[in-house]
């Protein structure tokens, strides 16, 4: 059950260009599909909901964290667990908001985004915004609703990638009807 | 030293994914060189059925020189999905042509890399050509 690391370097630098890739294929096939930047955004970050729902459980499993005291600690473990777990790299937190319940990630380099020019006419694509959907996904299933959008792009011209995400209201849990 | 050179890559179809002129010398008559565009295309075109000959000869993807007209001389570099970089020159550049071919054929795989990109289409991406015309001055002149 455990997982082989040493063969870890080598297979995973060959399947980092494969997952490269396809994730540019499917970003390409769905602007063909939909042809609509804003609704290929809207379905990417419904992708990447259905992800993280799915991937915070096995986030947890790896990592060993405990439950997060606050949203500090949550924005800690956020960059320097999950993203390094999951993508192999360490965004910056900056620009914490006055009431402590937004900031920013910066992403230096994006694995997604290897190669990749997005032609004038999609100006308006996010199209990393299936990070944004892992996100608000991950977090609603530890009970956190969270707005996560992009404020700059390299992709888009600007000099650095910025999330923000912002701290909505913590979910309480439902009882489905017809239990106590 | 009067370098003109044309440069263009030819995709599957015969038809031409990317164009550059670079000229060596001092921007002189400008207008004279739009003149000679049709012909430096046809003579580009006439030399692809040498390359097609030439590349299944060599194990090389650089083949050198494969053709002259009047003046110019054609050099070809075929990549390895059989896209022709032919380069129209007058004056003998053999190590800054392969350089170039080297460099731009890099630069190709990138691009080619991107999901957005057709293959077979033509480029249009600024900063390709903005490198490429780099390259054309590191290696083309002198």
């Amino acid at each position: 059950m455990s997982r082989q690391s040493t063969r870890s370097t080598d297979s995973r630098k060959v399947s980092q260009e494969l997952f490269t890739l396809t994730y540019g294929a499917m970003v390409a096939q769905l602007i063909k599909d939909y042809e609509s930047d804003d609704e290929v955004n809207k379905q990417l970050d419904k992708m990447g909901y259905n992800i993280g729902v799915r991937m915070v459980e096995d986030f947890l499993a790896r990592s060993n964290v405990g439950r997060c005291h606050d949203f500090r600690e949550t924005a800690d473990v956020i960059a320097k667990q999950g993203f390094k777990m999951y993508l192999g790299i360490s965004p910056a937190i900056t620009n914490w908001s006055a009431a402590g319940d937004e900031f920013s990630l910066i992403v230096e380099s994006n694995p997604l985004t290897d190669f990749v020019e997005i032609p004038e006419k999609h100006g308006n694509l996010y199209y990393s915004n299936i990070l944004c959907g892992v996100l608000r996904g991950a977090l609603e299933m530890v009970q956190m609703e969270v707005k996560a959008w992009f404020t700059q792009d390299s992709l888009r011209g600007d000099n650095t990638t910025e999330i923000r995400l912002k701290f909505i209201k913590r979910l309480e849990d439902a009882l489905p009807a017809g239990e106590e | 030293m009067s370098g003109n050179y044309y440069f263009a890559i030819v995709g599957h179809h015969d038809n031409p994914v990317f164009e550059l002129e670079h000229s060596s010398q001092a921007k002189g008559a400008d207008a004279k060189k739009d003149d000679h565009r049709h012909l430096n295309q046809f003579i580009a075109h006439a030399a692809l059925d040498l390359v097609d000959e030439h590349m299944w000869t060599t194990n090389n993807m650089y083949l050198k020189t494969v053709d002259k007209f009047n003046e110019w001389f054609v050099s070809a570099f075929v990549t390895a999905g059989r896209m022709r970089l032919m380069m129209l020159h007058d004056v003998k550049n053999e190590d800054g042509i392969k350089n170039f071919f080297q460099e731009i054929y890099e630069l190709y795989v990138k691009n080619a890399m991107n999901p957005f990109y057709e293959p077979n289409s033509a480029i249009k991406s600024a900063a390709f050509e903005r490198k490429a015309q780099f390259y054309a001055k590191k290696y083309l002149t002198g």
